[in-house]
Formats: C-alpha cells, structure tokens, sequence
C-alpha cells in the first residue's frame, strides 16, 4: 500500500503541499482532482520522490522512501505524464524497454513483453518502431503507459494523462485505460481536473484545495454532502458547464 | 637593431618579458648531445638570411642542423636560447646593450661578452655590418622640404610620421628620440613595418623608422635621413650560441666564426633585397652569399610546395587535433558538472570565459615560459581556446532539457549515471556537437598563429608571406586554412548522423 504521512512540501514562499495523509489501498483507483495549482501534481511527484517533502514521509508497503531506496521502490510504481513524456532520441520501442535494457533483460524476453504491452494498450505493432515525434498524441500516451507497465509494478501514478488529447481520442483511452486499471488490478493514482472524468475513474476521489485534502469519498458523497461550501462550488462549476452545454445545444 | 620582429606585437614583448626571469630560473638543463644544431631567427627577414646562412655553415661543417625559421621577438628567442630550446640565433650588440641586459648596464664588446658567459651564451665577433634605426621618408618628399637630418624634421611640424609599433614603445625609441631632437610632430601612429614602407609609397604617412639594411630602401626610393646628434647607438650583428654547443659540435662552432666581419651593410642590404624584393628563397640568398665569400658549396633543400604544403596540412592538423581532443576530453565532464552543481557551474563558465577574453598571441606567449616553443606551447593554448564553447553548450544542452522528461527518466529509477549516458547526454548532443563545431573551426583558425612561437602549420606560409610582401606564400597558408575550416563544417555536419539520435534529427525537421 502507498501511503503519504504528514506530507508538507513548499516551494520557496509557496506551500504546495500541506500536512497531508492519504493511503492509497491496493487495486483501487484513486483519483486527485482540483484547480490548477492545489498541489495534485506536487503530490504524485512527492509520492515518487522526484520531490523530497519538508516534512512527513511516504511508504511503498512499510518501506520509508529516501535518497537510498528511491531507485528500488520507483521500479514499482510507474508513472504516466501529459503527453507520455516519451524520450524524443528513442523510438516507441526502446522508450517502453530502457529499464528492461537498464536491467539486463535478455533480448527476448524483453521483445516478448513488449509486444504483450502493446496489445494490452491497443498500440499497433508495427508503430514501435516509430519516433515519438512520428507518432499521435493518442499513441504517444499509450506507449507511455507501456513504459510505465514495463516491470509490472504495483502502483501506477498518472498525472494528467489525457489532458492534450482530442476529446474523441479522449474517450477512446479513457475506455482502454479503465479496462486496463481493472484487468491488472493496479493501485492507481490518477490526477484530472475534470470531475467526469474523475468520475469515470474513481473508486475515490480526493479533491485538494491549496495544498489541502478538502474532501475524499464518491463522487455521491461529494455531490450530495459536500464538506464544505467550496466542494459544493467546485462539484456546481462542473455541472454549470454541463448545463451550458446543454442550453447552448438546444 | 630589430630588437623583436618587426610585426610582433609590442604587448607580445611585455607579455614574454614578465615571464623572463621565470624562464631563467625554469629552464632545465637537458642534455641533448645526439640533436642536431638548432637555429633560431627572428620574424624579419634578415634574420631569416641570417639564420640560413648559420644553417649552412653547419651542415657544411658535418653537423646536422635544424632551422627554426621567424620564431618571434627578441624575448622568444632569447629564452630560448638560454633555455637550450635553439642553440644560437643572429642578434645585434644594441640589442643586447638596450634591451636584453639593459638592467646590467653593459656597454662595449668586452663587456658583452663576459656577461653573456654568466649565462652560458657565446658571442660571435662582429659580422661586420651595423644594422641601426634610421629615419627615413620618401627621397622626393625630403628634398622638397629640403629636410637631410633629423633635426631638419624640427621645422616642420605637419609631417605625419608612422613608427613600429616596438619603436614606438621603446626608450630608446620614439620618446628617447623626441626628447632629444625636440621634434614638435603631433600625428605619431604605431604600424606594423611592412605596412610603414607602404604607407610612404601611399602618401599616408610621411616618416617612419627603418634598419640601415633594409631592402626596401632603395626599392621605395627612400632618403635616410642623417643621425646628426648620434642618437642611435651601434648595433653590430653578431652570434649568440650557447657555450655548451662547443662541446658538442666543435666543428659547427668553428664553421661559424668564418663569417665574422664577412658581411658589410650594402652585402646585407642586397641579401635582403633578394630575398624579399625578387622573392629568392632564403636558402638560395644564403648558399649564393656563402660561394660567392668563402667558396662554400651548399647543397641548397628546397622543398616543391605540394610536399610544403602536405607537411604545413600535418602540423596543422596535428595542433588541432590534439588539442581539441584534449579540450572534449575535459570540458565535456566540466559541463556536466557545470549543469549538475549550478553554483559550481557559473564559477567554471566564468573561469573558461575568461580564458576566451585572452588576446590569442598572449595566450601563446604565456605558454613560452612553461612549455617552450614549437607546438607544445601552442597546443596548451588551442586547449584552453577551445574549452569554452564545449563547457557552455554542454552545460546549456542539459539545463535544457525539459523538466518533464527528467523527471520521468528519474521515475523510472535509472541510476543518475545511467539517466545522463541515456537520456540527457543524447538529448543534449545536438547542442555539445554545436559546441564542438564552434571549438574546432576557432581552432583551425587559431593555429595559424602558432607559427609566431614555432608551431608550424598554415601559418608559417602566412608569416613568411607577410614578411616577403609575397601573396602568392600568403595564400599557400591561407587558402588551405580556409579549406579546412570548411572541411571541419562538413566533417561535423556528418558526424551529427553518428552523434545525434535520429529521432532528434526528425524532430527538428518538424
């Protein structure tokens, strides 16, 4: 189990992140929403320890994340970012198996299960050996899901992931993603700003305010008891924009 | 006189003076009994006559014999000497008295000698021609002014006089000589020699100072005006050897004083004009003077000049090379820790940047007094040349790299060692290859300068050329120094297909 103890990070004058606690149970998805800049992302970072917290901890199953065993506990947690993040010098392929070459994996077995990601990620064969630059958005982010799959982790952290796709695209990996979370049985964290979304997703939503868990439950539990006036406002601007929609359709 | 090259830079001279008592007190005594006789001259072509003539006299007595050919200015050369880097070199008794021991105070031919023993340096007796500044300007212009001697120059405040740039600094140059005739002329410029002579055919000046055997003074037309107040003091051409030559090639020593009091100043002044007015290689002036004199026959070495220009091609390549492996071989990891530890890093990008606000001759003379002349020296300072660059674009390659992509190559828990050779040394390449490109094309560039301290490569033709007033040796220098630049562009624009990832390379098409 992932959890953040007592997680406070600052950056310069500005808290990012203030005394947060949060366990992340195993094979849920949890997905972390709110305004730009309430720390969603900071949060995914910390829990990879791409940023070292002030204060408070974060553990991998009891194991304290350091300096010392970031490497190891990072190889079991994949992370997905905007885009995919894909090392632009290194075609489809060899982004999805750098660690497998890290590690010393035979090449077959390295080949075999590169080809097993890419069909679980619906991302064609013959494109691996493509240049990030040479591929779509929407195939981007599925290899780098792959590159994330690749040793099997338990956790699986994804910020922003479908944020600069065409909603058609969108839709189509929400589906492919949402298939994925639940046939690996993976401890997801997945950061949005868009509450469909989260609620398409989530088990449990946390939404942060300023650094701050505001509110963590259902989408239900959010709509129908909000903590506070602003988890209400939050949850009314979503809506609000649904209802424009609509009117605006009519 | 010619205490320095003509064309060196007076600053060359402060530069190497600095250093001379660390050269003194650094130079090692190596034995070297098996090399040949090392000759040195100076970068004016009597002393390259001069010098030719020593290595002819060596060879001719049975011993090999090594011409290092326009190594520089007095101080270079005089260094050297005392270092043992040459084993004699043609130099004047003025010289010696004014600027070489002038805080000794020596006057007089005995006195010289004695001192010269302390440091194992031999003087030769008088050649036999005194080579002295004189003033000189157009012989049409002076008779028109009526003016004969310096002191006529006193009338006549207008004239625009245009000195070398080491006569002008000099004490017993330009201040001494004003202050002694009282001369009221206010338009004084320094120039390089060669230009001086042009400038008066051109009209754009109207005096300079020039040497009582100069070639061109009867080639320009020119009236030297009379020392009326003996101003200038005597400067007898002469040998200086190092003592310990004798014992190693006694006959070589003995060849040389042959020529003691042979030369007068109109024998020196055709010598010279051959060999910069009808363009006679030095070689040839000096085996026709030796015949002609003492009935030496010398078996002149020309070289044909694609065998010239395929070992200049060698030296060059070798000074570029070297040095610019060195600098990779350096400035790549400083880079790194340049981007790795900010703080570190703006202190080492200061550091290299100075040593890029070195003027390029400085830098070459700095390095005399620590590693000598020839092509150590002038590698040391193409290193340090060609240091900036590669730490800068190292540095601005990795710090450039989007934070999103080393974050992720951190998330997925390679080592830092293994994220640079991975990730940001590839993603940084094109901009480390720029790096290098820039290095290696200031580089090329840049050795064409040390020739001035001995180096060789493309620019001995270009030294030698300018010296000569010979475009035809210029370009022998310069075209294939202009080639090879662009031989480098090219040579990287292909290594970018071996250096730079291919997906990079796509990626900057889009």
């Amino acid at each position: 189990m992932l959890s953040l103890r007592g997680v406070s990070k600052s950056f310069g004058q500005t808290p990012a992140v203030r005394d947060v606690d949060l366990d992340f149970a195993p094979h849920t998805t949890t997905v972390l929403i709110g305004a730009s800049g309430c720390g969603k992302s900071t949060l995914l970072r910390l829990a990879l320890g791409l940023v070292t917290p002030d204060r408070g901890s974060v553990h991998l199953d009891g194991e304290r994340l350091d300096a010392e065993s970031a490497p190891a506990l990072r190889r079991r947690m994949g992370y997905v970012i905007q885009d995919g993040g894909l090392f632009p010098h290194l075609d489809a392929r060899r982004n999805v198996s750098l660690m497998a070459r890290y590690l010393g994996w035979e090449g077959e077995r390295t080949r075999q299960r590169v080809q097993d990601l890419a069909r679980l990620a619906r991302f064609p064969e013959s494109a691996l050996d493509r240049f990030p630059v040479q591929l779509s958005g929407g195939q981007r982010q599925r290899v780098g899901l792959m590159r994330a799959l690749l040793l099997d982790p338990e956790v699986l952290l994804l910020d922003e992931p479908l944020a600069a796709l065409d909603p058609l695209v969108r839709a189509e990996l929400q589906d492919a993603l949402r298939e994925i979370f639940r046939d690996l049985g993976k401890t997801v964290v997945l950061v949005t700003h868009d509450l469909a979304e989260a609620a398409f997703f989530g088990d449990r939503i946390v939404l942060l305010r300023d650094g701050s868990v505001e509110q963590s439950g259902t989408l239900r539990d959010l709509v129908e008891a909000p903590a506070d006036e602003y988890v209400s406002r939050f949850v009314r601007a979503q809506r609000t924009l649904h209802i424009v929609g609509a009117e605006a359709a009519r | 006189m010619k205490l320095l090259g003509r064309s060196a830079r007076r600053w060359l001279l402060a530069a190497t003076f600095v250093q001379s008592e660390c050269v003194l007190s650094c130079s090692g005594d190596v034995a070297r009994a098996a090399t040949p006789v090392r000759i040195g001259s100076k970068q004016f072509t009597e002393s390259v006559v001069l010098g030719e003539l020593a290595t002819a006299l060596v060879r001719a007595s049975g011993s090999s014999a090594q011409h290092r050919s326009q190594l520089g200015g007095t101080q270079v050369l005089w260094n050297a000497l005392v270092q043992g880097e040459i084993d004699l070199y043609p130099e004047y008794t003025g010289t010696l008295e004014q600027e070489i021991l002038k805080n000794e105070g020596v006057r007089g031919e005995e006195k010289l000698r004695s001192t010269l023993t302390s440091y194992g340096v031999v003087m030769s007796r008088p050649l036999g021609f005194n080579d002295t500044y004189a003033l000189g300007m157009k012989a049409a212009r002076a008779e028109a002014l009526g003016i004969r001697s310096i002191s006529d120059l006193r009338r006549h405040p207008e004239l625009r006089f245009g000195f070398t740039n080491e006569f002008m600094d000099r004490a017993d140059g330009w201040p001494g000589l004003r202050a002694r005739y009282a001369l009221p002329q206010e338009d004084v410029r320094g120039l390089d020699h060669d230009l001086a002579y042009r400038g008066l055919d051109a009209d754009t000046i109207d005096v300079t100072d020039l040497y009582s055997t100069d070639a061109d003074i009867a080639y320009y037309d020119i009236q030297i005006l009379q020392d009326d107040q003996h101003y200038f003091p005597v400067y007898d051409a002469v040998w200086l050897v190092r003592a310990d030559l004798k014992g190693r090639a006694p006959a070589a020593v003995a060849a040389l004083a042959r020529l003691e009091g042979k030369i007068d100043a109109s024998a020196m002044a055709a010598m010279n004009a051959r060999a910069k007015i009808d363009q006679v290689p030095e070689t040839r002036v000096a085996a026709d003077f030796l015949f002609a004199t003492l009935g030496l026959t010398v078996v002149s070495e020309e070289q044909g000049p694609l065998a010239r220009i395929l070992r200049r091609t060698e030296e060059h390549l070798t000074l570029v090379t070297v040095s610019l492996s060195a600098a990779l071989c350096v400035a790549l990891p400083l880079g790194i820790l340049a981007a790795r530890r900010p703080r570190l890093g703006a202190l080492l990008l200061a550091a290299t940047g100075v040593l890029q606000t070195i003027p390029s001759l400085a830098l070459l003379v700095f390095m005399i007094p620590i590693l000598g002349i020839g092509a150590p020296p002038a590698v040391a300072a193409l290193f340090l040349y060609s240091l900036l660059p590669i730490v800068r674009n190292t540095h601005a390659g990795l710090s450039g790299i989007p934070a999103p992509l080393r974050e992720s190559a951190e998330a997925l828990g390679l080592s830092p060692r293994a994220r640079l050779w991975h990730v940001e040394l590839p993603l940084a390449s094109p901009s480390i290859l720029a790096g290098v490109k820039t290095s290696a094309v200031i580089n090329v560039g840049t050795a064409t300068l040390g020739a001035v301290i001995g180096a060789g490569g493309y620019g001995q033709p270009i030294l030698t050329g300018i010296r000569l007033d010979n475009v035809g040796l210029i370009l022998e220098g310069a075209v294939p120094a202009a080639l090879l630049a662009v031989a480098v562009q090219a040579l990287f624009a292909g290594a970018e297909r071996w250096v730079v990832p291919m997906g990079l390379r796509l990626a900057r098409k889009d």
